[in-house]
C-alpha cells in the first residue's frame, strides 16, 4: 500500500462497487458520441423505454462520415445511407436533450479533437466514446477507452461500466528528441518495439523526460496510438502544462472551481515508488522519422531502413505475415524506404490534424510545390475552430500555393467513410493511424508517418528523410 | 440475449494474425444504423471478388474460391480458428454483430485484442484464449480433409475433440454466468442504482466542477 500509480489513483477515485470476483462497477464521468457507432445504442434506449442517466454527461458530433468538400457540405451528404446516419445523430440528440455539434457548427470536428478543445476533457476524469481512439485523452491524465455499441447504451443509461482492472505499464522515454523527429515517430517507434499485441491487458502510462517535453498535442498524438499498441488507455501525468492548457476552455470550469480542480489535478500523478507490472526504456535521441512499411502498425522502420525479407524471419507465422504484407503493398524485399513513391497524401485525422500539426506541415510545405506524380494532397483540419485558426495564421495559403487542397474537418481519408479515399493500388503517405488493408479505401496502400514526413512526401513525390530537405 | 447452449459444432481455420475489425466487417457497412444483417457481408473484402456496399444481394456476387468460409465444408461453421490478436484495430460491434450472424459462437486464438473481447460477450459469443502451440495443433487437426469437430461446454469450461481429446479453457466468472443466463447488463447495472447515487452524491462533493 502507500505509493499507487496514475491509473491505481484514477480506478479508485471511480469505483462504484466491486464484487466478490474483483469485476468492478466503474463510475463514467464523460460519454463523447459520434453517429457510427450510437445509432443501436439509442435505439436500444428506447426499446426498453430508458431515459440518459445524466444527460449532460454526453456530448455528440458528427465525423466519419461527414462530407470534407464545401461543395458536399453545402447540398447536403450525397450518399444517402451516410446522410441518414448523419440525420440519425441529429434527431436523436434532439429527443434524449444531448448537445451535439452538428455540421456547419464551427466546433463540429473530429470527437478526440473537439473533447480536449472544447474542455469536455477533464484531468482525472474517465471519459468513453464507442471509438477506439478515445485513448488520446488520456494526454490529460483521464482514464479514457474506446467501448463497443452495447456499453455506449450501458453508460448512456447508468453512467457505469462493468470493467476488470488492468495491469500496468510504463515506458518511459528520455533524452532529446533530434531535431524533425515528433510525437508521431515516438509513438511509431514504441509499437515497433513492443508490437501491436504490446499493450493487451495494459494501460500503458507514458513517462520520462522526453514526453514531458512534449506539448499537449505532442501527448495526444502519442496517447491516441496507445491502441494500436494492443492497450486501450494510454496516460500521461499532469503537469503545469495540462492545467495551461485547461485554463479558459469554454466547457472547463472557472474562477475559484478553476484553481480548485487544479488543486487536485496536480496530484494525478504515479507515486515515486509505485510499481508497475511492465516496465520499457526507450531512448529518444536514437528515434529517427517513421515509416510503416506493411499492414499493421508494428510494420515500421526509420525512413533509411530497407523493406524487410520474409526469409530472414525464423516465426513462420511472421514470415506469413510479411509475405502477405509485401504483396498487398506491391513492395520487395530489400527496397529503401526513400525509394518508395507516393501516389497521395493525406494530413490529418485525429492522431495529426491538430493546429500544431498543421504548423509543422506549413513549415514544410511553405516556398515548396507537391510533385507532379502526386495525384491528390489534402489537409483536413481536425475541428472548425483548427481550420479557423490555422486560416487566421495564414497556413491555409501556404497549403494552398503547394497545391494541397485545403478542406472541411471530419475524419476523412483516415477510413474513406465519405467520398476521400484511395483507389485500388495508389500508395498513400498518410498522417492517420491505422495501415490495415483496404483501411483508406479497397486495396489502398498506407504508409504511416507524420505530418512534416507527409509533406516531404508530397514534395519529394517519394518518401525522404525530412532533416535532409 | 440468448443463454448460451452447449453445442457441437465445424470449426473453421482463419489461418492469420492481426486480423483487424474493418477486415471482419468493411467501413461502408458501419452506415447502417441496424444491429442485424451484417452476416452475408463477414470478411468482406477477402469473400468476394467485387466490391461490396450496403444493402447488395450477395447471392449473385462472385465468390473468392480461395476464402476458407467459401469452402462449402465449412458454410456452416460455428467455430472460427484464428492466429494472434484477433479483432485488433476499431472498437466497432458491428464486428461481432456480424461474427454472430453468420453463426459464429465461439472463436479460438492465442490472444484477441480487448475491446473486440469485450464486445464478444455482449453478443452471445464466448472467445477462447489458447496458448499458441495449442492453436498451432488445432490449425493442423482442422486443415484436413474431414473439418474439425468440437463440443463446447461452457459450465464445464471444456472443449472435446471429436478423437476425444479434451481442452479445458478459462473464463471470467461474471462475463461466463451473464453468457449462460443470457442476462441483460444494463438491468443487472440499474439494480445497483442506488449504489450508483450515493457514488455521485459523493463524487459531487469531492469533484464539483465533473458536473458543471
Ligand atoms: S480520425 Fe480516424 S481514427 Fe480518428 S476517430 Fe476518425 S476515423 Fe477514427
Amino acid at each position: 500500500m502507500g505509493s499507487k500509480t496514475l491509473y491505481d489513483k484514477l480506478w479508485d477515485a471511480h469505483v462504484v462497487r466491486v464484487d466478490e470476483t474483483g469485476t468492478a462497477l466503474l463510475y463514467i464521468d464523460r460519454q463523447l458520441i459520434h453517429e457510427v457507432t450510437s445509432p443501436q445504442a439509442f435505439e436500444g434506449l428506447r426499446l426498453a423505454g430508458r431515459q440518459p442517466w445524466r444527460t449532460s454527461a454526453n456530448l455528440a458530433v458528427p465525423d466519419h462520415n461527414v462530407p470534407t468538400a464545401q461543395s458536399e457540405r453545402a447540398s447536403g451528404i450525397a450518399d444517402p445511407v451516410a446522410r441518414i446516419q448523419v440525420a440519425a445523430l441529429g434527431t436523436n440528440c434532439a429527443s434524449f436533450g444531448i448537445t451535439e455539434f452538428a455540421m456547419g457548427d464551427v466546433r463540429q470536428g473530429i470527437v478526440h479533437v473537439i473533447g480536449p478543445e472544447q474542455g469536455f476533457t477533464l484531468p482525472g476524469s474517465t471519459i468513453v466514446c464507442g471509438d477506439s481512439h478515445t485513448s488520446t485523452h488520456g494526454a490529460f491524465g483521464a482514464l479514457a477507452f474506446g467501448i463497443g455499441t452495447s456499453e455506449v447504451e450501458h453508460v448512456l443509461a447508468t453512467q457505469c461500466l462493468i470493467q476488470r482492472p488492468s495491469k500496468t505499464m510504463l515506458i518511459s522515454v528520455d533524452g532529446e528528441l533530434g531535431a524533425g523527429v515528433t510525437a508521431k515517430d515516438i509513438v511509431l517507434a514504441i509499437i515497433g518495439a513492443i508490437g501491436t499485441a504490446g499493450g493487451t491487458g495494459y494501460v500503458i502510462e507514458f513517462g520520462g523526460t522526453a514526453i514531458q517535453a512534449l506539448s499537449i498535442e505532442g501527448r495526444m498524438t502519442v496517447c491516441n496510438m496507445t491502441i494500436e499498441a494492443g492497450a486501450r488507455a494510454g496516460l500521461i501525468a499532469v503537469d503545469e502544462k495540462t492545467i495551461d492548457y485547461m485554463r479558459g476552455r469554454p466547457l472547463a470550469p472557472t474562477g475559484e472551481l478553476f484553481e480548485q480542480a487544479a488543486a487536485s489535478w496536480r496530484t494525478l500523478v504515479s507515486d515515486a515508488g509505485a510499481t508497475f507490472d511492465r516496465v520499457v526504456h526507450l531512448d529518444a535521441a536514437s528515434i529517427a522519422p517513421q515509416v510503416t512499411w506493411g499492414t499493421s502498425p508494428e510494420m515500421v522502420l526509420p525512413i533509411d531502413g530497407q523493406v524487410p525479407d520474409p526469409a530472414a524471419e525464423a516465426d513462420p507465422v511472421k514470415a506469413a505475415g510479411i509475405r502477405n504484407a509485401l504483396n498487398y503493398m506491391g513492395l520487395t524485399a530489400g527496397q529503401p524506404l526513400a525509394e518508395i513513391a507516393v501516389d497521395k497524401v493525406f494530413i490529418g485525422s485525429c492522431t495529426n490534424s491538430r493546429i500544431e500539426d498543421l504548423r509543422a506541415a506549413a513549415a514544410v510545405a511553405a516556398g515548396r510545390k507537391v510533385s507532379k506524380n502526386i495525384k491528390l494532397a489534402l489537409v483536413v483540419p481536425g475541428s472548425g475552430l483548427v481550420k479557423a485558426q490555422a486560416e487566421a495564421e495564414g497556413l491555409d495559403q501556404i497549403f494552398t500555393a503547394a497545391g494541397f487542397e485545403w478542406r472541411e474537418p471530419g475524419c476523412s481519408m483516415c477510413l474513406a467513410m465519405n467520398a476521400d479515399r484511395l483507389e485500388a493500388g495508389e500508395r498513400c503517405a498518410s498522417t492517420s493511424n491505422r495501415n490495415f488493408e483496404g483501411r483508406q479505401g479497397q486495396g489502398g496502400r498506407t504508409h504511416l508517418v507524420s505530418p512534416a514526413m507527409a509533406v516531404a512526401a508530397a514534395v519529394t513525390g517519394h518518401f525522404v528523410d525530412v532533416r535532409a530537405l | 440475449m440468448e443463454p448460451f447452449q452447449n453445442f457441437s459444432g465445424i470449426v473453421a481455420p482463419l489461418d492469420r494474425a492481426n486480423i483487424d475489425t474493418d477486415a471482419i466487417i468493411p467501413k461502408q457497412f458501419l452506415k447502417s444504423i441496424k444491429r442485424s444483417g451484417f452476416g452475408p457481408y463477414l470478411f468482406d473484402e477477402w469473400r468476394y471478388l467485387d466490391h461490396g456496399e450496403p444493402d447488395m444481394d450477395c447471392s449473385q456476387r462472385p465468390l473468392n474460391s480461395e476464402f476458407i468460409l467459401n469452402d462449402p465444408r465449412f458454410s456452416a461453421a460455428q467455430i472460427l480458428l484464428a492466429r494472434e490478436n484477433f479483432g485488433c484495430g476499431s472498437s466497432r460491434e458491428h464486428a461481432p454483430w456480424a461474427l454472430a450472424d453468420f453463426g459464429f459462437r465461439v472463436i479460438l486464438a492465442p490472444s484477441f485484442a480487448d475491446i473486440f473481447f469485450n464486445n464478444c460477450f455482449k453478443n452471445g459469443i464466448l472467445p477462447i484464449q489458447l496458448e499458441g502451440a495449442l492453436i498451432g495443433v488445432l490449425f493442423e487437426k482442422a486443415s484436413g480433409i474431414a473439418p474439425l469437430r468440437i463440443s463446447v461446454d461452457l459450465p464445464a469450461q471444456l472443449l472435446t475433440l471429436d478423437d476425444g481429446n479434451q481442452i479445458p479453457f478459462t473464463v471470467d466468472v461474471g462475463s461466463k454466468q451473464r453468457l449462460i443466463e443470457g442476462l441483460d447488463d444494463i438491468g443487472l447495472t440499474l439494480q445497483q442504482a442506488d449504489a450508483i447515487r450515493e457514488y455521485e452524491a459523493r463524487r459531487r462533493i469531492e469533484a464539483p466542477w465533473v458536473f458543471v
